[in-house]
């Protein structure tokens, strides 16, 4: 049984001091003192606890709080070497349904005429084979692609119902329990990365793994690749290193005529990268 | 096609918005075409299209009334449809479905009702038992047909048709509105589209009626209407020229401007849209109803009432295929050229299939069987309704 906090009344009914106790700690004896409120949330089939996390913007069963973050994403496009570790690590992570991708790598290739031939065979996922394009090369590079979780999103602005949605911390997310399927998001997407999952029936885009970042880990894709190509952090760390590369470094976004404000950043571009 | 022209992004390859998604723009088309038509009678008070003012707005009604099921069908989630009128997120152009649809079919019901009322009051009131049951109902317990009250609903018609003119060309405006405002595909993004849409709209709604009203004709054994018939292919041919100037304006304009898209779409219509632009939308659609309605209208004074019809008659069917097609190219054609701007994919629309050509062929069938029960309650044209008395 938890202790619960000492009824403040020897001063006018305030609460002398508020750091007493976590937040947690406090929601916790509160609902137990209320079976009342208990009993209706359980009728309404929530837990009482994850109804009041929720409240609060709180990701419920973590002490995660989305205001205290706001994520970036760097992809070093010197870095990558199109082995596909990344993609092969999202679709198992996020159980990704064969032939649609939350990310993918495309590979640029690029004639002293500046004629480019750009692929992605099943979305790099198994690496890119030596080809032949039929003209000089003079140069070729990797581009891993994901949700740029813009901050200006069209996607999320024309989503009929708000299952799109943008929360505290940057992250754009779809609430598969609200969304209806009606593909208005895939075709507001610039650059390819939503589809509908045929077997869900509801729209989904890289999520930088949410269910991990929540708990502090790094998304799969950044995880699995050998050479560094994809960095992961929090702008609001100082100390976090990709905080130095978006302020510090020459950085490019995707399509920025579209003015959707990305927050997945890229090192290395090359102009005909879109 | 040129090896740079090759590359679609990964989850380009899935077409997500296919044929019921050509079906709404189309059916919502012919509903806002058929209540211009009607207006031609109930607001501007032209005698020569009496005879079509009522049936018109029964047919903007059957087919309005089927306008959600392609939306319905396409949905990944129907039953969670209702949520758009529910909780709807007003960032969102889709949201303004809910509010504009049954604006549109609250006026469009009303004004039915007005314009019907007197013939449901009469039937009510001379059919006995069973048969009069329906119209009691429909009364909604008002029998007062008095001159007087007569001249209250004729005034509210009018208020009530000149409210449903925006109303329709919102609904369907709307629908061109969702598609040019996706800055995200160069093949829709313009603020042409909804213009292009509308104008379309009228054009297909003028075009379902000419053909309509002649196949009534033959089937009831009536004459047709000259003055009606020359009014109508009047219009529909001043609509189809504002119509496809607007969808060559659009296209010059980005071949001209030298827009960073024309270099995908310029292939786009010329090698997977060969057929169904070039042919199908601009030759068959449009040259050759151009020259037919030319014809009705330039020669009317020499033409046979039955050669009239005829021309009218063929230049709508070819009309109608036309605003078909150019519903396609817009909605299939977007999704064909990916968002990479460097590739154009297949689209092979299956027939069985949940989205395929069949159940758009019987979602298609069904306005015209709602219409038919519809025409058969509520006969819309004099001689049955003067039998029915």
């Amino acid at each position: 049984m938890l202790k619960l906090p000492s009824a403040p009344q020897s001063n006018g009914g305030k609460i002398e001091d508020e750091d007493a106790i976590s937040r947690r700690e406090f929601l916790t004896s509160a609902l137990k003192m209320a079976p009342s409120v208990a009993l209706f949330v359980g009728l309404m089939r929530v837990s009482p606890l994850k109804a009041a996390e929720q409240a609060l913007g709180m990701i419920p069963g973590t002490n995660y709080d989305p205001s205290e973050h706001l994520f970036a994403y760097v992809v070093d496009i010197n870095k990558c070497i199109g082995c596909g570790m990344c993609v092969k690590a999202c679709a198992l992570e996020n159980k990704v349904p064969d032939h649609f991708f939350r990310t993918w790598i495309e590979r640029y290739v690029v004639s002293e005429k500046g004629e480019v031939i750009v692929e992605s065979p099943d979305g790099g996922i198994n690496g890119f084979k030596p080809m032949t394009p039929g003209f000089n090369v003079s140069k070729s590079y990797f581009v891993p692609k994901l949700c740029n979780h813009c901050a200006n999103t069209p996607c999320s602005q024309v989503c009929p119902v708000g299952a799109s949605y943008t929360n505290q911390d940057g992250a754009v997310l779809v609430d598969s329990k609200r969304c209806i399927g009606c593909g208005y998001c895939v075709q507001a997407c610039p650059f390819g990365s939503r589809f509908i999952n045929p077997l869900t029936r509801t729209a989904e885009k890289c999520t930088w793994c949410y269910h991990r970042i929540t708990k502090g880990l790094k998304p799969a894709c950044v995880e699995a690749c050998p050479t560094g190509a994809r960095l992961f952090g929090d702008m609001n760390n100082e100390r976090d290193p990709i905080r130095k590369i978006v302020t510090e470094e020459h950085i490019a976004v995707l399509q920025p005529e579209k003015l959707t404000k990305p927050r997945c950043y890229y090192l290395g571009f090359d102009k005909e990268t879109r | 096609m040129l090896p740079y022209l090759q590359y679609t992004f990964p989850n380009d390859i899935h077409i997500h918005w296919s044929i019921m998604i050509v079906m709404y723009p189309y059916i919502t088309g012919l509903v806002a075409g058929a209540f211009i038509v009607s207006s031609f009678y109930h607001v501007f008070q032209k005698k020569e299209y009496q005879p079509i003012g009522r049936f018109a707005l029964l047919t903007s009604l059957a087919f309005l009334l089927c306008a959600t099921l392609p939306l319905l069908n396409h949905l990944g989630h129907p039953e969670r449809a209702l949520n758009i009128m529910i909780t709807p997120n007003f960032s969102s152009a889709m949201a303004g479905f809910g509010i504009l649809y049954t604006s549109y079919l609250v006026v469009l019901i009303l004004e039915i009702w007005l314009v019907f009322r007197k013939d449901i009051v009469h039937f009510a009131t001379t059919y006995k038992g069973i048969r009069a049951l329906p119209y009691r109902i429909l009364t909604l317990g008002v029998y007062d047909v008095s001159d007087e009250a007569i001249k209250t609903d004729h005034k509210v018609i009018t208020i009530l048709a000149t409210i449903g003119i925006p109303s329709a060309c919102l609904l369907h405006g709307y629908v061109g509105f969702l598609f040019g405002a996706v800055k995200a595909n160069p093949w829709w993004s313009t603020p042409l589209m909804p213009i292009i849409f509308l104008f379309s709209a009228v054009v297909s709604g003028i075009a379902l009626l000419i053909i309509l009203y002649q196949l009534m004709a033959i089937f009831r054994g009536t004459e047709v209407s000259q003055d009606c018939v020359r009014g109508l292919a009047r219009w529909l041919w001043y609509f189809q020229i504002q119509t496809v100037t607007l969808e060559l304006l659009e296209i010059i304009t980005l071949s001209y401007e030298r827009n960073e898209a024309w270099e995908i779409i310029a292939p786009l219509l010329t090698t997977k849209l060969a057929f169904s632009f070039i042919s199908v939308q601009m030759v068959l659609g449009s040259l050759i109803p151009f020259i037919l309605l030319m014809v009705t209208v330039l020669l009317d004074k020499y033409l046979h009432p039955k050669v009239r019809n005829s021309l009218t008659f063929f230049a709508s069917i070819l009309l109608l295929i036309q605003v078909f097609a150019m519903r396609w190219n817009v909605v299939i054609g977007g999704q064909i050229m990916s968002k990479s701007l460097r590739g154009l994919r297949d689209f092979h629309p299956e027939f069985l299939a949940k989205e395929g050509i069949l159940p758009a062929m019987l979602i298609f069938a069904l306005p015209f069987v709602l219409l038919y029960f519809l025409v058969k309650v509520l006969p819309p044209f004099e001689k049955e309704r003067q039998l029915a008395s």
